[in-house]
């Protein structure tokens, strides 16, 4: 214990300015928690909900039960409705990273006739109402007589990731300094082993992070799904009809899942960055 | 001719090449021969077309018009992987996803080389840098970065090795280590050297010959004493070093000396080192060939009379004088602090001598100007 010397010439600080020099260290940190308080609160609510003891309607809680997790097929429809969500997404990524990737070298890389208006163009569909979009494609699939169903959804998915596969391989491609290439080129690289050990390995952080988008964007797409699949049920399209009826607790697993898989992938990404850059 | 590039050893001889780009001539009808094992310095300002040879013989450019010969092999529209040219890239250009190690095999394992291991580990302990191979490289200092790009290069062992402002991006006293380094290196190795910089301090010091570059032409070629000691062209003489130039006539014969009237005072230089065309001619002298004494004293060779001292600098190892002479000219004189005589003072009327031989002259319609308005820390890109 030591004993506390009153000093008049070391001036006390007032309490209404201590208080307000705290807040001004610590607001950043109050907003920082409100924020994350307003968007984590529905994923928690979502999980919490999973263990709701439900029945058929999960609105009201009425008891804690492990049931909902052990058995994420209970409810009528609910997996056979993912599997197609997470068919449609793999081949929607799928193809969408590949033409995707390959317009932005195109863009990025190349100078060529109409390259500014493609560089715009690519724009438009992330512009476009998803309604629009939905219908009219709706539209155009019956002019060609292709009745909706799994591959005008896949189509469809392709069509509006495309462009968000494009805006992120574009920015990753731009900060690539094109004279790694070079040098690469410069010790007896060809141009296909050139793009396989120096361009592909720089530009794949770019590539994967579009991959993720263009899967979350088609896994969770309703409005242009609806319109295009005809019978096929698609999870958002389970969640919405059961919504009328009363969402089955098992929608609330598959959805804090998905939550919790996302979580891990960006984290394991992480993780992998923090080893190469050491 | 039909040999595979790849295995072309010799000499490397430009023929004309231009390149242009649109109506702009980055390099102009240049011809040049770099002999097997050279150092060779490609010397020139920011924008004289001195990268844009360098990668027309790395093979990321083709010429315009002209053609390239390595040895007997013509390499013109080579592409670059077929080259056995290696470049040292000016910002190093590692390959930020690989090891050291893996940067430097990198040549090796595209060509199939057996003992790739024992290569680089030779390489690595000849930049003396062998405990690094595991490390990235952005975990590295620019010095080192430096040394890694130069052993990616040198250990493929390639006919003719590029060096793109390989200096540029390291501070001075690293850069003076590096220039000898690299200079015992290239001895080591017995490699032909390409070097291009727009430091003419950097090319005097590792070069052995010396082309000094200016709007896609050579101004002129020869080892850094011929440069220095001898320009042809008013750019090389104020590019290299600082000159004085002196407007004059040529007055007439004396054996091998011409006699030169420089307002009205007759000065001597021999015959060999004018490069005038007509009667008109500039004379040039550098600083550090004048010798200045006081007005009255006895002075041997050439002598100007009337200077005034107008500002003293005194540097350490040399005082640095700016005279004014009669018809308005401030000369710029280097004085070693060498001769116990006290430094002259401000204001002070001067004689100005130096030896005949040491007299270089220009044509007489030259922009005497040329060449001084550089900033030397630009770079080249």
């Amino acid at each position: 214990m030591s004993t506390k010397i009153k000093d008049a010439s070391i001036p006390t600080i007032p309490f209404k300015a201590r208080l307000s020099r705290w807040f001004g260290r610590n607001l950043l940190r109050i907003y920082m928690i409100f924020g994350f308080t307003y968007l984590f609160i529905p994923v928690a609510y979502t999980f919490a909900f999973s263990f709701n003891d439900s029945g058929k309607s999960n609105l009201i809680w009425k008891g804690f039960t492990l049931n909902n997790w052990k058995n994420p097929c209970g409810a009528p429809e609910v997996c056979s409705a993912l599997g197609n969500s997470i068919k449609i997404g793999l081949l929607a990524t799928t193809f969408a990273t590949i033409l995707g990737t390959m317009i932005a070298f195109a863009i990025g890389r190349y100078q060529f006739k109409g390259r500014s208006s493609s560089n715009l163009l690519i724009f438009l569909p992330m512009a476009t109402p998803e309604i629009v979009l939905g219908a009219s494609l709706l539209s155009l699939f019956l002019v060609f007589k292709i009745n909706p169903g799994f591959w005008p959804t896949v189509i469809a998915h392709v069509m509006f990731c495309i462009s968000f596969v494009v805006v992120t391989v574009k920015a990753r491609i731009a900060s690539l300094d094109p004279r790694l290439e070079q040098a690469a080129m410069d010790l007896y690289a060809n141009e296909l082993e050139t793009f396989r050990r120096v361009t592909l390995p720089l530009v794949a952080p770019g590539i994967a992070g579009a991959a993720l988008l263009a899967f979350s964007l088609s896994f969770d797409d309703f409005i242009i799904t609806n319109f295009n699949s005809g019978t096929l049920i698609t999870f958002p399209k389970f969640v919405y009809v059961a919504a009328a009826r009363g969402i089955p607790a098992q929608a609330n697993v598959i959805g804090s899942s998905m939550f919790f898989l996302a979580l891990a992938i960006v984290i394991a990404g992480q993780l992998v960055n923090r080893k190469k850059a050491r | 001719m039909s040999s595979d590039p790849i295995t072309a050893r010799g000499d490397l001889r430009l023929t004309r090449i231009t390149k242009s780009y649109g109506d702009f001539k980055a390099v102009d009808d240049l011809t040049l021969t770099i002999p097997k094992g050279s150092f060779f310095a490609l010397l020139g300002p920011s924008g004289c077309g001195k990268t844009t040879t360098l990668r027309m013989v790395a093979g990321l450019e083709e010429p315009t018009v002209g053609s390239i010969h390595l040895g007997e092999t013509d390499i013109t529209t080579t592409r670059p992987y077929q080259r056995p040219i290696n470049t040292v890239f000016q910002n190093y250009a590692l390959f930020p996803h690989l090891t050291i190690f893996e940067n430097i095999a990198f040549g090796l394992r595209r060509r199939g080389i057996k003992d790739v291991k024992e290569q680089v580990d030779k390489v690595l302990s000849l930049v003396e840098l062998p405990h690094l191979a595991e490390r990235k490289p952005t975990q590295l200092s620019g010095g080192q970065q430096q040394r890694i790009a130069l052993a990616r290069a040198i250990v493929n062992r390639p006919a003719l090795l590029l060096l793109d402002e390989p200096l540029g991006a390291l501070d001075l006293k690293l850069r003076r280590q590096m220039q000898i380094e690299l200079k015992w290196i290239q001895r080591e190795v017995g490699l032909t050297f390409v070097h291009v910089t727009h430091d003419q301090e950097e090319a005097m010091t590792m070069a052995d010959t010396i082309a000094v570059m200016n709007e896609g032409k050579i101004e002129q070629m020869g080892s850094p004493a011929d440069l220095y000691d001898d320009p042809e062209t008013a750019f090389v003489a104020n590019f290299l070093g600082q000159s004085n130039l002196i407007k004059g006539k040529i007055d007439g014969n004396d054996g091998d000396n011409l006699v030169i009237d420089l307002f009205g005072q007759k000065i001597s230089m021999p015959k060999s080192r004018s490069h005038a065309v007509d009667t008109s001619l500039y004379a040039g002298i550098r600083p550090e060939k004048f010798r200045i004494s006081r007005t009255g004293t006895a002075v041997r060779g050439n002598t100007l009379a009337g200077g005034r001292i107008e500002d003293v600098s005194y540097i350490g190892v040399s005082t640095q004088y700016v005279v004014a002479m009669p018809w308005g000219q401030e000369l710029m004189v280097f004085e070693q602090n060498d001769d116990g005589v006290p430094p002259f003072n401000k204001g002070e009327e001067v004689i100005i001598s130096w030896e005949p031989s040491f007299t270089f002259g220009l044509r007489g319609d030259e922009d005497i100007e040329a060449g001084t308005e550089v900033n030397p820390e630009e770079i080249d890109e």
